[in-house]
């Protein structure tokens, strides 16, 4: 009986060391920049294969009013304090000005008004959070394409920049506290990709981005960059924050959120 | 087994596996285990599951959540509106003293701390070794006729009679070690057809069908399975099901010979004796 029960014990501590070692492999593995990158090489085989298999105007599903969810989830920053964004705020965003410039032959400064007089698209789509939840929306805006267009991308502008006025991470080092996120042209000039200053026929609330934020619908919601002040057409994104294209991106996310 | 005349063999080591099985079998064991741990590392970002397209956030059929109960922190997970307290496990876990709300606790999720992103990275990476290493044993296995040959199940198999008697001796733990134990019997045909033409291609299709960019190419998905909550759903009940027969197969292994199991899917080599009897499945038991 004894030598049972000793077996026993000693299979079981085996057992436990095995799936700790496990546990303590898979850890470091995570923390090993060298590792990480072989992991983080999936994400661009994902949007190569997806780009292959999704044409680039399919549209992502649009549903009924009667889908539209009464519980849709504002995340990331929700009240900007920003003092800037508070004083556009306090104002009804009166003197919102919208920036397109970078690599572009005519940059523009847009107010509200002049946004909402630009070819403009609505749609119900589902918005889907890296977290896994998925809410339903109503989204009015002005369209990304024609805006650039109106801009005139040069030769050289491969990504465009969308630069936000809520400081997310105020403990960041200086240049990582405030949202940002970035695009490619395919997504750029996608039928779908807005600037929305409406959500279900009401003037986009604070919590989800007012004025003006980014509905890119075939990617997550991180993507999706809320409060947006200015677009930059760039050739690079190296230059900008942590180099990886966007706030989450600088934390560790995909650049490419199509998954 | 030495007790018998000499000359005459009473264990023999008969080919099981095939290269292709023992490779792809150990390289899903990897990914499927990975897949599962990282799987828990993104669900604890939200760890809630809805049916249809999106999220009631009042009404998840699944829930894990930390509440507070007299003062004290409680891990609570609800089913179908049933709450049950899973304090230590799902909802609030770790150690005495610092436990912290999670869905699942530290030891099953890859990292073990809170990582959302990595969780991502892992998922992916392994996915796509999964897929890949999926379409190879599916291309060897027809063109190497295994499926046809070993995993369909024979017509004689399929019989009333031969199905119940399988499900007794199973029961019984007790399994062919003579010539019956050449091929694979009856419900282990049919777990392991569920498990490769059920189970993993819905892993598969589900985690697509939640993946925007992938719906927009195969909007039929989301009609398929319901929505992509539906999806996300479906994804976590499958994967449930995978572990349930990951414990059953391992029961199995140690039930029917550990070494002998595990030499064979390594070596490709299972012993069998060709003069033991097949079990009967009658009350009697004379095979023990």
């Amino acid at each position: 009986m004894s030598a049972d029960a000793d077996r026993r014990g000693w299979l079981k501590g085996l057992g436990a060391s095995a799936a700790g070692l496990w546990l303590a492999a898979c850890d470091k593995l995570t923390q090993n920049p060298r590792s990480l990158a072989v992991l983080q090489s999936a994400e661009g085989l994902t949007r190569r294969v997806q780009r292959l298999v999704i044409d680039r105007k399919a549209l992502a599903r649009e549903y009924s009013p009667a889908d539209i969810s009464p519980d849709f989830r504002p995340n990331g920053t929700i009240h900007p304090q920003d003092p800037d964004y508070l004083a556009l705020a306090a104002n009804g965003f009166a003197d919102f000005r919208l920036v397109v410039d970078g690599l572009v032959e005519r940059p523009l400064s847009l107010s509200l008004a002049e946004l909402r007089a630009a070819p403009s698209r609505t749609q119900i789509t589902r918005h889907d959070c890296v977290e896994g939840w998925s809410s339903i929306g109503k989204w009015t805006g002005a369209r990304l394409g024609p805006l650039l267009d109106r801009a005139g991308l040069k030769p050289a502008a491969r990504y465009i920049v969308f630069h936000c006025a809520d400081t997310l991470d105020p403990n960041a080092p200086d240049g990582l506290r405030r949202y940002y996120e970035s695009i490619d042209l395919i997504d750029a000039y996608h039928p779908q990709t807005l600037l929305a200053y409406a959500m279900n026929d009401r003037p986009l609330p604070i919590p989800h981005g007012a004025p003006l934020r980014l509905r890119l619908e075939r990617q997550l919601g991180y993507k999706q960059a809320k409060y947006v002040m200015r677009v930059e057409a760039t050739d690079s994104l190296a230059h900008l924050a942590g180099g990886k294209g966007g706030f989450w991106e600088d934390r560790g996310y995909e650049w490419y959120a199509g998954i | 087994m030495s007790d018998t005349p000499p000359g005459k063999p009473t264990r023999v080591l008969v080919p099981r596996h095939s290269a292709a099985t023992r490779i792809t079998h150990w390289i899903n064991v990897l990914a499927v285990s990975f897949l599962l741990m990282s799987g828990l590392q993104i669900f604890n970002a939200h760890p809630a599951l809805y049916w249809g397209a999106k999220s009631v956030f009042a009404h998840p059929w699944l829930a894990m959540e930390a509440i507070e109960r007299a003062g004290r922190p409680m891990g609570v997970t609800t089913i179908f509106g049933h709450a049950f307290d899973t304090t230590g496990l799902f909802g609030l876990s770790g150690k005495a003293g610092v436990q912290v709300p999670r869905g699942f606790p530290a030891w099953a999720t890859v990292p073990s701390w809170r990582d959302l992103a990595s969780g991502r990275r892992w998922h992916f990476f392994f996915a796509w070794l999964f897929v890949i290493n999926g379409l190879v044993y599916l291309a060897l296995s027809f063109l190497q006729r295994h499926i046809q040959r070993d995993l369909w199940p024979k017509g004689w198999q399929l019989r009333p009679a031969h199905l119940w008697h399988e499900v007794v001796t199973h029961a019984q733990l007790k399994f062919p070690k003579g010539e019956a134990a050449r091929s694979y019997n009856v419900l282990q045909k049919g777990a392991y057809l569920a498990v490769i033409f059920i189970l993993l291609p819905l892993m598969l299709a589900t985690g697509l069908t939640m993946s925007p960019g992938f719906d927009t190419a195969a909007p039929w998905l989301l009609d398929l399975f319901g929505g992509r909550q539906s999806a996300r759903s479906i994804h976590f009940i499958t994967a449930s099901l995978l572990v349930a027969f990951v414990v059953v197969h391992l029961v199995m292994v140690v039930a029917s010979g550990t070494w002998n199991n595990i030499r064979s899917m390594i070596t490709g080599r299972y012993a069998i004796r060709p003069d033991a009897p097949t079990p009967v499945a009658d009350a009697a038991g004379e095979a023990a």
